[in-house]
């Protein structure tokens, strides 16, 4: 099988792999190598749907041995089946580098005959890709669960993120879709990677040249809707894996109806989406902004509002704690304002040291008053004219389409339908 | 101390030449109503004064401005020179006379009117900046590499360092379509020249196949169940197109 073959059932095998960023590690480049990396990351294109191209995302075979209910790749699934020569992938990618279509690879792979197996040869592709080709660049990979611990601390030097993804919210539903994989298997190299990247940080104190394990951290995704979790469910989980296992991100991946299996939604459920780009916007709060899960949702309610967003929906619930001075506030009060991003609130914060701030300043300054101007006084007034309950302003925050949609009878329905519209702008990083 | 303002002001369009004209605003108590480049259309019946560039002057002014208000107020006038916006030259010479004014506090007054237009300007162009180290797309031809762009601002002195960091030793060329300009990397000589015209030889075959294989990457890596050409067209404005390997037919000429 050619090239161009091989790369289009392997790439198509790995799109549903949310995790798309070249983030999260700095690295100048250097004479007689090639590439280097940026802390923010950069996008090379969007793809048709939207979302960020930033690495050549593939999987190095997809012929499973395992048999995941929800997966394109599994075992009894009638697919075309293909897998890399670790040569062949690697000269693609150092080719796809060098004219800047991409800032990296996002290695990933199904389990060829057995998780040591695969392992061994993901880690001859990087090998190549790092010493031969001397590449400085990004590179994404998957850990494979049940590989052998040795061989996984050999992927993760030649890496500068790892993954395991979680693929579901709970043990229950693992169980019922993923029976050859459990949740220990999965936490357990969780907790190895973090257990490296710590042993390697206090190793890199002791010999400066020791090389790096997985700089940039790991991270893991979730898949949304295939299951019966609630928000508050996911967000706790998501809370949970920062702190306990030192995350860096956590990605939600709205289920794809791909294979057809009595345990899952029907082959013409629609992707809930609107719920995914809730899910992002709560995670930014939480890695961000320094809210805790717990303010967020609670048993009571446990899923966010598709009309408004998660910091929208918290503000009126707390309506007794605004509106702010935009004057005096500390910064973090600042970032609790709906609308009000890192960038507005420092920027804020700069002027003001020179000068008392009204409204006008702050549109002079680019701060987009259109959701925080309820939440603000400048000087002690109120923006003039706006309402001051929360049922007015929430009228008077969702968009002309929510609105209409607010006022039909199917709501709800219609909202975990669409998959376009202005909600969705910022949908894969979750910015609000 | 009053200011002549019925006077216009005409420089080589280098930055080097409107630092020239600070100096000569503040030693001839002037405030220019406009400051033109050579290459822009005159809306004055008034004949400009000429500013000449003189180099061990414009190191002055450079020098003054760091002491008397600040490395980064001069890195940001420097990064609003690039930009395309009209009348840059002016609102660099006005937030110049503020920053002497007040020092090193000028670029925190978000406030005043000729700092939120330089700060602005500079926004813009850190943002294509950014943009462009992504959608900038490279062919091969004989071992080295080519790129052409055309961006609003004049922003290849900023993107090629990062090139030049990621592909330390290649040889390669970026190509500014809009400012006619090119930078160079070879033999780890680097240099930013103008070219009024540039002809790529036609594509070998292997640069072919790559096109092929990553406009067929792109369009398998994208879910048909979540397809949303508003959001795309928002992230990747049709303008980027032209010059996207994705989006062009394989051709011989770019
Ligand atoms: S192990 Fe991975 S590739 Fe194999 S069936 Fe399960 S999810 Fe799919």
């Amino acid at each position: 099988m050619g090239v161009l073959d091989k790369l289009t059932i392997l790439s198509d095998a790995a799109k549903y792999d949310v995790a798309c960023t070249s983030s999260g590690v700095e690295r100048k480049g250097e004479a007689g190598s090639l590439g280097n990396t940026l802390k923010g990351g950069i996008c090379h294109s969007f793809s048709a749907d939207g979302r960020c191209i930033a690495l050549l995302k593939v999987l190095l075979s997809n012929a499973c041995v395992y048999d995941c209910n929800y997966c394109v790749n599994r075992r009894s699934n009638d697919v075309k089946r293909a897998t890399f020569i670790p040569t062949e992938l690697a000269e693609l990618m150092i080719g796809f580098y060098r004219r800047n279509y991409i800032e990296g690879l996002f290695l990933s792979s199904a389990v060829v005959k057995n998780p040591d197996y695969t392992c061994e040869q993901m880690i001859e592709t990087l090998s190549l890709i790092r010493n031969h080709y001397r590449f400085r660049g990004y590179i994404h990979v998957k850990a494979i669960p049940g590989a052998d611990d040795r061989l996984l601390t050999a992927l993760g030097l030649l890496a500068d993120r790892m993954s395991i993804n979680l693929e579901l919210p709970s043990h229950d539903s693992l169980k019922l879709l993923a029976p050859d994989k459990s949740r220990e298997s999965i936490l357990q190299p969780m907790g190895k990677i973090k257990l490296g990247i710590n042993e390697n940080k206090t190793d890199i104190v002791r010999y400066r040249n020791a090389p790096k394990f997985v700089p940039a951290g790991q991270s893991t995704q979730m898949i949304i809707g295939a299951t019966p979790e609630t928000d508050y469910q996911i967000i706790n989980l998501s809370a949970a894996l920062y702190k306990k296992y030192d995350l860096k991100r956590v990605f939600y991946s709205a289920y794809m109806p791909v294979v057809e299996s009595r345990n899952l939604p029907a082959l013409d459920t629609k992707p809930q989406l609107l719920r995914e780009h809730r899910l992002y916007q709560a995670d930014w709060l939480l890695r961000f902004y320094h809210f805790d899960a717990a303010e967020l949702l609670d048993e009571k309610n446990p899923n966010f509002n598709p009309l408004i967003d998660p910091k929208c929906n918290w503000a009126l619930n707390n309506y007794d704690e605004f509106p702010i001075e935009v004057n005096t506030a500390p910064y973090e009060t600042l970032l609790r304002v709906p609308g009000l991003g890192v960038k507005s609130a420092e920027k804020i914060m700069r002027a003001r040291r020179l000068t008392t701030l009204d409204f006008d300043d702050l549109k002079k300054m680019g701060v987009v008053l259109k959701r925080a101007q309820y939440f603000l006084t400048c000087k002690g007034r109120a923006m003039l004219g706006l309402p001051n309950n929360p049922e007015s302003i929430l009228w008077g925050l969702l968009s002309q389409r929510s609105a209409e949609m607010a006022r039909s009878a199917e709501q709800l329905s219609i909202f975990h339908m669409d998959s376009n519209g202005e909600e969705l702008v910022k949908c894969l990083t979750g910015q609000i | 101390m009053s200011y002549r303002t019925d006077i216009a002001y005409l420089y080589d369009g280098t930055f080097h030449g409107l630092l020239c004209c600070v100096h000569e605003s503040y030693y001839k108590k002037e405030l220019p109503f406009a400051i033109y480049n050579y290459e822009e259309e005159q809306e004055t019946l008034f004949t400009p004064k000429e500013i000449l560039t003189d180099p061990d002057v414009a190191g002055r002014v450079e020098t003054s401005i760091v002491n008397k208000i600040s490395k980064d107020a001069l890195q940001l006038v420097y990064l609003c020179f690039l930009s395309s916006m009209k009348g840059r030259e002016l609102a660099i010479l006005h937030f110049l006379r503020l920053g002497y004014k007040v020092g090193s506090p000028v670029i925190d007054m978000l406030t005043h009117d000729a700092v939120a237009k330089v700060t602005n300007a500079v926004r813009n162009v850190q943002g294509e900046a950014h943009v462009y180290k992504g959608f900038l797309r490279f062919s091969e031809f004989d071992g080295a590499l080519a790129a052409v762009f055309e961006p609003k601002n004049f922003i290849l002195p900023i993107v090629a360092p990062h090139f030049c960091d990621r592909m330390p030793d290649e040889h390669f060329l970026i190509y500014d379509k809009t400012h006619k300009h090119a930078f160079i990397q070879q033999n780890g000589e680097k240099s930013l020249i103008p070219i009024d015209n540039l002809e790529l030889p036609e594509a070998c075959t292997e640069e072919k196949m790559y096109r092929e294989l990553w406009k067929r990457f792109y369009d398998t890596i994208a879910i048909e169940g979540r397809k949303n050409p508003k959001l795309r067209m928002g992230n990747l404005p049709k303008r980027f197109w032209s010059h996207l390997t994705e989006f062009t037919e394989t051709k011989t000429t770019m």
